[in-house]
């Protein structure tokens, strides 16, 4: 059912490809962990409105990409960064440029899911009370607005509608991941980073937030990885192969699967390591 | 196939031996904080009355209450633990959610290790030194209180460090994602959560520098003085400086005075303990992962 999806959007993004920017640019991203090095020259687009997957065998540094689209890597301490990267245009080491703003536009999935230990209606909120000064001036009214609106876009508003004061952690799983995407659609982020957002669902779990991934299609960029060849098929529509801290092949997703142009591909696909 | 063999058995035999010798041993453990809780209540008990607890000491500490000392001990307390709150959940939170983890943030940790086995006497010296003289605050509640609050600081920094670290990183790593600054991870998400562990830690540390003796008696604490304090710049009678006194340097003192003074003063930290515990466990109730 996703797979006919899939082929009927892929034409349409096709066509309004030809004039957006890239959502995510980078030009020779080396990154390092102090003396080990986890990325190497890595230079991508990633096409804005679409959703670009991102494969790779365990410890080739995807995560690592991700977590340097919003700078959150830094925190570290000891991690040292070169190269550019831009987001919507905008060069993210620009001296003007606050970190705060940058997580603020870019959003992140994380594979566990992680509510805060909160309530249904204050992890929605949670980011939107963080960005926005005019909050506490804000009617009840509008804020339960906004939680609704965010619920609805991730398909959960029914579900949950009756017990937004309950804690978010009494969730399930998929319940759980599905209020992490939501708590970010009040700051209205251009970019969604998910790092494995499936990995710690069930079967049903996942087939429940791939299909919200695929709706959130259009509205946001998303940059999804996954360790399962089955959903980067089904769910993205270009594909990003990963090995060793490098960027081995970017393609339309169908190519990639269908006719991979590079050997180490071709074997990681086939599930020959990883 | 299933039948026990030689080897089974012995080791069967040592395992029982084993236990028993371990039990034996807690039991040997208890046994002194038995004795010394049933002679307390036994020697100690006669003496209780709503008069011991409220009136003043008579005839030389001989006869009478306790009040001067009872009261003066809780002022040493409440006013140690509102000094030591501020600096110690401050220093924790500096370094549990600050401080990078370099060789500076190491030693700083090592000393604040190092402080908590610093004996009491020399806390004492440093009182004497620091808030009685240097800072001019007489021989008063403050500096006994300061002495105790330097004193404990060690072991509530590390209590509270404890609790900041017992929430799960996961959080913090949610809310930085989703650009809060350090701060305001701090303020909605990881205070609210560890701030049972951190009160019940900071109270019972506290509480228990209710039977210190050393730290207070250079400092702010009286032998005899049958009036309350006023502020905190008065000198003050307190539980544990008086059980000394009645003890050693006061002849003629009622076998079971001593008793009746330690009673209560185990009662008052006991019951601080209790009451922390309970705490913990009404918080721990209400977590909401
Ligand atoms: N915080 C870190 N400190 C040091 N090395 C790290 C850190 N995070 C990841 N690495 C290393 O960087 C490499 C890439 O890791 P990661 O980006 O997590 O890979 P992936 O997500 O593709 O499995 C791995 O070799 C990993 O050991
Ligand atoms: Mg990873």
């Amino acid at each position: 059912m996703a797979e006919s999806a899939s082929n009927v959007t892929r034409t349409d993004a096709i066509e309004t490809d030809a004039i957006k920017t890239d959502a995510i640019k980078t030009d020779k991203l080396s990154l390092w962990y102090g003396n080990f090095q986890a990325l190497f020259d890595v230079d991508l687009a990633i096409k804005q409105g679409i959703i670009t997957s991102m494969i790779g065998p365990s410890g080739c540094g995807k995560s690592t990409f991700l977590r340097s689209i919003n700078r959150i890597n830094e925190r570290l301490g000891y991690v040292r960064t070169r190269g550019k990267i831009e987001v919507l245009g905008h060069d993210i080491y620009g001296p003007e440029v606050e970190k705060v703003q940058v997580r603020k536009q870019v959003g992140m999935v994380f594979q566990r899911p992680n509510p805060l230990p909160l309530s249904i209606r204050d992890n929605v909120l949670f980011a939107y009370r963080l960005h926005d000064p005019q909050h506490r001036r804000k009617g009840k009214a509008a804020l339960d607005e906004i939680v609704e609106k965010a619920l609805r876009q991730v398909l959960l508003w029914d579900t949950v509608k009756d017990r937004l004061q309950r804690p978010a952690g009494l969730l399930s799983l998929e319940e759980q991941q599905k209020l992490c995407i939501a708590r970010l659609i009040p700051v209205q982020p251009r970019v969604l980073l998910m790092d494995e957002p499936c990995s710690a669902l069930d079967p049903a779990g996942t087939e429940a937030v791939e299909e919200l991934i695929w709706e959130l299609r259009g509205d946001y960029t998303i940059l999804i990885v996954t360790h399962n060849m089955a959903q980067a098929r089904r769910a993205s529509e270009e594909c990003i192969f990963m090995l060793m801290g490098k960027v081995v092949e970017h393609t339309d997703t169908a190519q990639m699967f269908v006719t991979p142009q590079h050997e180490e591909t071709a074997n990681y696909i086939e599930g020959r390591y990883g | 196939m299933f039948e026990t063999t030689d080897l089974n058995q012995r080791n069967r035999q040592v395992e029982s031996r084993v236990k028993t010798l371990f039990l034996l041993m807690t039991l040997l453990l208890i046994l002194p904080v038995l004795v010394i809780l049933t002679m307390l209540v036994i020697k100690g008990g006669p003496m209780l009355s709503i008069d011991f607890l409220f009136t003043e000491p008579t005839q030389g500490m001989t006869a009478g209450g306790i009040l001067p000392a009872l009261v003066g001990t809780v002022w040493l307390v409440v006013v140690a633990l509102l000094a030591s709150v501020p600096f110690g959940v401050a220093a924790a939170l500096y370094l549990s959610e600050y401080a990078a983890d370099n060789w500076l943030t190491r030693i700083i940790n090592l000393a604040i290790i190092n402080l908590a086995g610093v004996p009491s006497i020399v806390h004492a010296l440093f009182g004497v030194g620091a808030f009685v003289l240097f800072f001019r605050f007489g021989t008063s509640i403050l500096a006994a209180s300061l002495t105790l609050a330097v004193m404990t600081l060690p072991v509530v920094i590390v209590s509270t460090r404890e609790a900041l670290q017992a929430v799960p990183h996961a959080f913090r790593e949610a809310c930085w994602n989703m650009g809060a600054t350090r701060w305001q991870t701090i303020r909605r998400v990881v205070l609210p959560n560890s701030i049972s562990g951190i009160l019940t830690g900071v109270i019972l540390e506290v509480s228990r520098t209710a039977g210190e003796t050393a730290p207070i008696m250079f400092t702010g604490a009286a032998f005899y003085l049958p009036f309350l304090p006023q502020s905190v710049y008065d000198q003050t009678m307190a539980m544990s400086l008086h059980l000394f006194v009645i003890s050693t340097q006061v002849p003629d003192v009622p076998e079971g005075l001593p008793y009746g003074v330690a009673l209560v003063l185990i009662g008052m930290v006991l019951s601080m303990n209790a009451l922390s515990i309970a705490f913990r466990t009404y918080l721990r109730g209400k977590k909401k992962w």
